[in-house]
């Protein structure tokens, strides 16, 4: 078993959205619809503020309750990894999956109606390569790269930079992380 | 009161939606680049960063555009709006044929001609103005490479007036200030070092939100590694947030913060000594200048605590040479901008950060010959002389000025070419500017790839084909490393558009002028300029960017004397120049109006989803940021009953009126001001996408402030009130 992480540091992140161009490019997502999105939270009062930036998509999460919840197996962990991916030709459209996911990851494309997601760009990763939204992201604030590998730039950075992720209480093991 | 606010700012979910229950069948879509994938070189024209990249296309159809590894302006990333080029070149509302003004059954109407019958038009025309009130009567008004070509045609004419209005409307006051100090100005792509910078103060300047791409990478990576950022903003922008002092400075107030920063480093002696005493004139001047201006003056101007700004002066000197007070770029503010861009030139000098590792880097271009064409005649006049002669520091043209001298019978100018400028909202109040103007020209000839307002004024329309259509002048901008990138096209043109320099060279030809266009490609003239420097066409088709080795400096050489292309040849500090043309020669503060009761400052500032009002209609950044919003602090939207959703009009001292634009009520501004995007509220419904959403805040602009040194428009001393809607945008 492979897993995959993206680490996100909050503290370079401006978010301008490349993440989320990049991807629908990448993937050719149709008009309205997309993977990826980028959330802004403000705390505090003027003139003592805190504003966090977060590139946000799937978790790729290490217990998927969408893939356990789909009836079809249409939900699926991509070869012997974490990535988590629909097969269309399965997919019935029920939307377990979609009231399953915490993250609200999930999306119906147009006009078929199955169901689709982020996929960590699986078809890049085969290639070696970075995401489209990692090798995209102009200020280098996300990284991806194999937990499973201690000198990998994702170990290292959870290593040496305090961090959260998102819902870890539900205990579906998100493995999107970001570096505060 | 919020005490937070949650907002997903981009990227609506599909799963909403509302999707019938059973399916099957359905196959995944087959995996991108699973097809035939081809490439091709382009240089991106979404902005003016100009970052060179690759246009991939997947079984024939245009895939993605990605920067180029080897580019210094993108290195290997582009931004969000580069990411999102392919849109304008699948833009539906795209102008498709050249049309002509003519009168119709129901009024004037555009008529789509030939392109012969368009370059007739505008030739006879041309030749008509020539012969009632000289051929010097022509201006051009350009923003981007095409415009050169157009600059050519009219050169070879006999005028020679152009103009960009990122002079006079946005970095005029900063390449003047600089200029006058340094004897350069900062140049495109800025030659700021924040790559090694460890203290950088940024002055109503949010990069971050504005992509200037590699301004943008170099003061992440600086961030990232821990720089002492210092943003000065009325507003708690991207970079404030990021910042270790965020300075909610009071609107207009600049000024008197530098003066006081000044005031702390000399009379601290904090400053460069050896740098001012090798390389400086004018320091004593300065000094006893500045003497009044101590921070406790300051405090009561800017609302700044004066301890706060010893304690950004005593960082700033902690860290120098290696800081950066950054001259921001958009500087056309209050009116006295090129006051203020000479107060941030000599913090900087006083620093000794300029032509020093994390200040100022000096840059190099590419010794590239010009393709070989007859010199243009000497104009009948010296329009600079005539037009602009309240502004002798100024070398190029000031595209207000301009304008004016264009309006009523007994106007210079008689006929203009505006080439992808959208004017009526580049200028300040810039729609009745226009009215007035188009009905003293002769001739308005407008090229550009879309309509927009100032289509809707011209006599003659040329559709330009896009970046991604067209061979284009080979990209030669000063930098650290030199390097030429090639744009050519990934696609043949859509509908009837075509490239510039096909379009001068057709109306040079009509004037009988086609001797200075002496190639019947353009190919021909980037592939003798590229065997002039050891390269060729064919092989920049093939590597898209390359890099020539450096013959300068990158920084200054320590201990080594400098020559500045000043009169003094020193840096100046008192500018003797200034004084010669009646202008104070050391930098004062005039406090700057103050908005009525019940009104805001309208400040306004970019978004990194679009660059300016020309990327409001690409289908892609359209769905990123379909509309503007208004940012009010929660005490001025309880003041005027208003929430974070509802709409509300915005309107000026003078009851002119904005479209309905959504208000965003957050902590994250002044209450003393409002903040929006600008680029928004079109009026063209030719721009389906964009028609009627968000509001302008050009079109808000009543107190224009005039620059006394380079002329060009003060656009922060406007003011807004709200005044809530049912209308949505």
């Amino acid at each position: 078993m492979t897993t995959y992480a993206m680490v996100i540091d909050t503290i370079t992140c401006i978010g301008c959205g490349d993440c989320v161009v990049a991807c629908k490019t990448e993937n050719k997502v149709p008009e309205g619809l997309n993977r990826d999105w980028v959330v802004e939270a403000t705390s505090g009062e003027y003139p003592n503020l805190h504003t966090e930036f977060r590139s946000e998509r799937c978790n790729h999460c290490s217990h998927a309750t969408c893939v356990y919840a789909c009836p079809t197996g249409a939900s699926h962990y991509w070869k012997d990894t974490n990535i988590v991916l629909v097969a269309a030709e399965k997919c019935t459209g029920c939307k377990a999956c979609i009231a399953a996911c915490p993250y609200d990851a999930r999306l119906i494309m147009r006009p078929e109606g199955y169901i689709d997601k982020c996929t960590f760009c699986h078809h890049r990763v085969d290639d070696g390569l970075d995401p489209a939204c990692v090798a995209s992201c102009p200020t280098h604030c996300m990284h991806f790269g194999m937990l499973d590998n201690p000198d990998s730039i994702v170990s290292r950075l959870l290593r040496e930079r305090r961090h959260k992720a998102l819902l870890p209480e539900t205990g579906n093991e998100p493995n999107v992380y970001y570096l505060l | 009161m919020k005490r937070r606010e949650f907002l997903k700012i981009s990227g609506a979910l599909g799963a909403a939606g509302v999707m019938p229950g059973l399916l099957g069948g359905c196959t995944s879509q087959p995996l991108p680049g699973t097809g035939k994938v081809t490439t091709t070189p382009t240089v991106c024209n979404i902005c003016f960063w100009q970052c060179a990249g690759t246009m991939y296309q997947e079984d024939g159809k245009p895939w993605k555009v990605v920067g180029h590894p080897d580019d210094p302006h993108c290195r290997g990333r582009l931004c969000t709006r580069g990411t999102g080029g392919i849109g304008s070149y699948e833009d539906p509302d795209r102008l498709r044929q050249p049309l002509l003004r003519v009168e119709g059954a129901d009024g004037q109407e555009f008529k789509p001609v030939s392109w012969d019958e368009a370059f007739d038009f505008i030739a006879r025309r041309m030749e008509a103005i020539g012969e009632r009130h000289g051929r010097d009567r022509l201006a051009l008004f350009s923003h981007g490479g095409g415009g050169k070509f157009f600059r050519t045609m009219l050169q070879a004419f006999g005028s020679d007036a152009y103009a960009h209005p990122s002079f006079a409307q946005c970095r005029g006051p900063r390449e003047t200030g600089f200029g006058l100090t340094y004897g350069e100005g900062v140049g495109s792509p800025d030659r700021t070092d924040m790559s090694h910078s460890r203290c950088i103060v940024l002055i109503g300047s949010h990069i971050g939100e504005n992509l200037h791409n590699s301004q943008v990478q170099t003061l992440t990576e600086a961030i990232g590694r821990g720089v002492n950022l210092i943003t000065v903003d009325p507003r708690f922008s991207v970079p404030a947030s990021k910042s270790r002092h965020w300075l909610a400075i009071k609107p207009g107030t600049d000024m008197a913060l530098l003066l006081a920063w000044m005031n702390v480093l000399i009379n601290e002696e904090r400053y460069d000594k050896d740098y001012v005493a090798n390389h400086c004139s004018g320091f004593d001047e300065l000094a006893a200048h500045v003497q009044p201006f101590n921070p406790e003056w300051a405090y009561l101007e800017t609302g700044i605590e004066p301890q706060r700004i010893r304690e950004t002066a005593r960082a700033m000197a902690a860290a120098a040479p290696a800081t950066l007070i950054h001259p921001g770029r958009h500087t056309t503010w209050y009116g006295d901008d090129t006051q203020r861009s000479r107060a941030i030139a000599i913090l900087n000098a006083l620093l000794g950060s300029w032509g020093r590792p994390g200040g100022y880097y000096y840059q190099e271009k590419v010794k590239l010959p010009k393709f070989p064409a007859p010199k243009p005649p000497k104009p009948a006049s010296d329009w600079k002389a005539v037009v602009q002669k309240d502004f002798p520091l100024v070398s190029t043209g000031i595209s207000n000025v301009m304008v004016d001298a264009s309006i009523g019978d007994d106007a210079f100018f008689k006929g203009w070419f505006v080439y992808a400028t959208n004017l009526p909202m580049t200028l300040p109040a810039g729609h009745d500017k226009m009215e007035q103007a188009a009905q003293s020209l002769d001739l308005m000839v407008v090229v550009d790839t879309m309509p927009a307002e100032i289509t809707g004024y011209a006599d003659v329309v040329l559709p330009e084909c896009t970046y991604l259509e067209r061979y284009d002048q080979l990209r030669n901008k000063a930098e650290r490393t030199p390097t030429l990138a090639l744009r050519m096209p990934a696609f043949e043109p859509r509908y009837d558009s075509k490239p510039a320099w096909w379009m001068a060279k057709g109306i040079a030809g009509k004037l009988g002028l086609g001797e200075y266009f002496p190639y019947q490609d353009y190919k021909e003239v980037l592939d003798w300029q590229l065997k002039q420097v050891g390269s060729s066409l064919a092989e920049m088709e093939k590597v898209g960017v390359k890099a020539f080795p450096r013959k300068t400096p990158v920084y200054m050489e320590e201990g080594k004397p400098v020559q500045f292309n000043t009169p003094s040849g020193k840096i100046e500090l008192y500018s003797g120049l200034l004084e010669e043309v009646g202008q104070d020669p050391l930098p004062k503060y005039t406090p700057p109006d103050r908005p009525p009761e019940g009104y805001y400052h309208l400040n306004y500032g970019r978004s990194p989803a679009h660059t300016f009002g020309r990327t409001i209609n690409n289908p892609q950044l359209f769905e990123l940021m379909p509309e503007n919003a208004v940012w009010v602090h929660p005490a001025a939207a309880a003041v005027h009953g208003v929430a974070s959703g509802d709409y509300v009009h915005l309107e000026n001292p003078d009851g002119k009126r904005s479209q309905a634009i959504r208000v965003r009520v957050t902590q994250r501004i002044r209450p003393d001001s409002i903040f929006m995007v600008h680029g928004f509220g079109h009026t063209d419904p030719r721009q389906r996408l964009a028609y009627g959403v968000g509001a302008d805040d050009a079109a808000l602009m009543h107190n224009v402030k005039i620059d006394p040194v380079m002329g060009g428009t003060g656009l922060r001393a406007s003011f807004v009130t709200l005044k809530k809607t049912s209308e949505a945008s």
